[in-house]
């Protein structure tokens, strides 16, 4: 590696494959047709906003990334990882921050830490070393002791985007993370993830319909009623659409009058 | 700053989740965090306890006199009624364990932790058996606790009904009897090798027989956390399983008393999995792994069906929680949306 640096290092370049690639992925309830033909792509070292209303099909396509569903058509990569054949491969390189809570409140930041490091094998020393090490990056490291059920909202949110890093993972999903906190709370999740994306490199992928969470430097998925409507930076965005700010662009787009929130 | 970038990106990605060691640091983490969930609910503790110790005092206590045992293997002697149901509250503890865990199943997967498991580059198959063997382990816990309890009882009990006839107005004095009595049985237990009591042996040869049968039940459950859909259900789990496995076998009457009154609630009883989990826990408490053949030798049908049922339940869970073939998916899938 040292011997063959790399002159213009685009992590995102042809070299390396990009941190999640979907191509043509649908799926259906029964009757009801939730993905429709979907492909996105999230560069690594890149923030993309997956951005649509509830029941847009979001929490969907996570659950085809994250292999709770099968994917019967189409193609989905991790790393250059096929979920389908390589799943082992590919959730290996996956860190993911889902929308419900999922931490034992009963137990402390530590042990639900190092439950989620021996869930990818992590032993019991290095765990240790790794759960300090995230907790610090979300600022929790002298809460270690204490139970989950004693922290606010945000800051649980805050010790599961340290568990889904516990592996050191490449991509991040995160599905609706800021549902629920208040707006300092907010602040200190996207910052904390935004950083990740900065200083590692890391692919992240945040599904929201809050439209304020989109910054000008951001990749934005448009997903409505399981149709991708727009896939690009927020300038192609806001030229596609003919508008002058996201909120309008969204609605022209999508074709509803009001954003449920924010 | 690009370099950092660089040569973070090429990294060899995530040094874990291989080898060996990696199995079995994923198997004890599940495997512990099971432990350390039940351990954190007392409550879960004390009702696990109190619910086998309050039908073997007082459900079996009134019993005895309605209903006699006849000498059936493993007994060699008359038994009493609490001794023979014994083993069959033994298994409505990993039944109800087994249950409850299928419960927190559905629970996780409500609440999304069944996802972070799932999300672990593992073989599925291993994390559902992992998880299987932590309420195992969790069951097995409860049914020594439960045990040693009812052993430390039945020779108070036994020694006070020998020695007294009880009257209410005897209850102040008793009280303080009871208590002395109770700790001189602790010390008189420990040492005890009754003819009906099982031998201490008995409760090491138990421990191959529960982990069998905590499998089974475990697995039956973990089938079942696949199939329901939501929470609400569980009181349908109790009504269609727990009870009619538990009234349906062997636990609380030997097969050939209910064959007595109906043949065919007998043939149910025989056909009911549950039913060869307390048999082979029943012989296990004797140091017996079956009935004794006439021509020499053990009848291993319990044992064999008891197998038999966990491979069939498990594989049937581990192909339910399977994306590709499996019932999540079809059925819209926990907390879809």
């Amino acid at each position: 590696m040292n011997s063959n640096p790399p002159a213009t290092p685009s992590p995102a370049g042809q070299g390396s494959p990009p941190a999640l690639f979907v191509e043509n992925v649908s799926h259906s309830f029964g009757e009801k047709k939730a993905l429709d033909e979907v492909s996105l792509v999230v560069p690594a070292g890149k923030f993309t906003v997956l951005l649509g209303l509830n029941g847009a099909g979001k929490s969907t396509l996570f659950s085809l990334i994250t292999r709770l569903y099968d994917n019967v058509s189409g193609e989905i990569r991790i790393l250059g990882h096929d979920v389908r054949r390589h799943p082992s491969e590919a959730l290996r390189q996956l860190g993911v921050v889902f929308q419900s809570r999922t931490l034992d409140s009963d137990l402390t930041l530590a042990q639900n830490l190092h439950y989620h490091a021996a869930l990818h094998g992590i032993g019991t020393k290095m765990a240790r070393e790794r759960a300090r090490e995230a907790l610090e990056t979300v600022s929790l490291a002298e809460r270690a002791g204490d139970r989950i059920r004693s922290l606010s909202g945000g800051q649980a949110r805050r010790v599961e985007i340290a568990r889904s890093l516990l592996h050191r993972p490449r991509l991040l999903l995160l599905d609706e993370p800021t549902v629920g906190l208040d707006i300092g709370s907010r602040e200190s999740v996207v910052g904390i993830v935004r950083g990740l994306v900065e200083r590692n490199g890391l692919g992240v992928l945040w599904a929201t319909h809050l439209i304020d969470e989109i910054s000008r430097d951001d990749n934005v998925v448009l997903l409505h009623k399981g149709r991708v409507l727009f896939s690009g930076t927020v300038p192609g965005m806001l030229a596609a659409a003919g508008e002058s700010d996201m909120r309008r662009a969204f609605r022209r787009m999508t074709g509803t009058e009001e954003m449920e929130a924010a | 700053m690009s370099e950092a970038i660089s040569s973070d990106a090429q990294r060899p990605a995530a040094e874990t989740g291989r080898g060996l060691a990696s199995y079995w640091n994923c198997f004890k983490g599940i495997v512990w965090r099971e432990v350390l969930r039940f351990l954190h609910q007392r409550e879960r503790f004390l009702s696990a306890l109190v619910r086998p110790l309050v039908w073997l005092f007082i459900f079996a206590a009134g019993f005895r006199q309605v209903l006699g045992v006849s000498i059936i293997p493993p007994y060699t002697t008359y038994v009493l009624y609490e001794t023979f149901v014994t083993p069959g509250l033994v298994g409505m503890i990993l039944l109800f364990n087994a249950m409850q865990s299928s419960l927190s199943m559905v629970y996780d997967r409500e609440t999304g932790a069944m996802r972070t498991l799932l999300v672990s580059p593992f073989p599925r198959s291993f994390l559902l058996t992992s998880k299987l063997c932590g309420g195992v382990l969790v069951a097995v816990l409860q049914a020594y606790t439960f045990l040693l309890v009812a052993r430390i009882w039945e020779s108070w009990s036994w020694n006070s009904s020998l020695t007294r006839n009880w009257q209410w107005n005897d209850i102040t004095g008793s009280i303080g009897a009871a208590a002395s009595a109770f700790a001189d049985n602790i010390g008189q237990t420990l040492f005890q090798f009754g003819n009906v009591d099982p031998i201490w042996t008995g409760y090491l040869t138990l421990l191959p027989a529960l982990i069998l049968a905590g499998l089974m039940l475990g697995s039956l459950a973990l089938l079942m956390s696949s199939v329901i859909k939501q929470l609400e259900n569980f009181a349908g789990v109790m009504n269609f399983v727990i009870f009619p496995m538990f009234f349906m076998s062997s636990a609380l009457y030997p097969i050939w008393r209910i064959k007595e009154s109906s043949p065919m609630l007998a043939a149910l009883a025989w056909a009911n999995p549950f039913t060869h989990a307390v048999e082979l826990i029943r012989f296990a408490l004797y140091g017996q792994i079956g009935p004794e053949l006439e021509g020499g030798g053990r009848d291993l049908t319990h044992l064999m069906i008891v197998i038999g049922c966990t491979v069939v339940f498990l594989g049937a869970a581990i192909f339910a929680y399977n994306p590709s073939k499996g019932l999540i998916a079809r059925r819209g899938g926990p907390g879809g949306g």
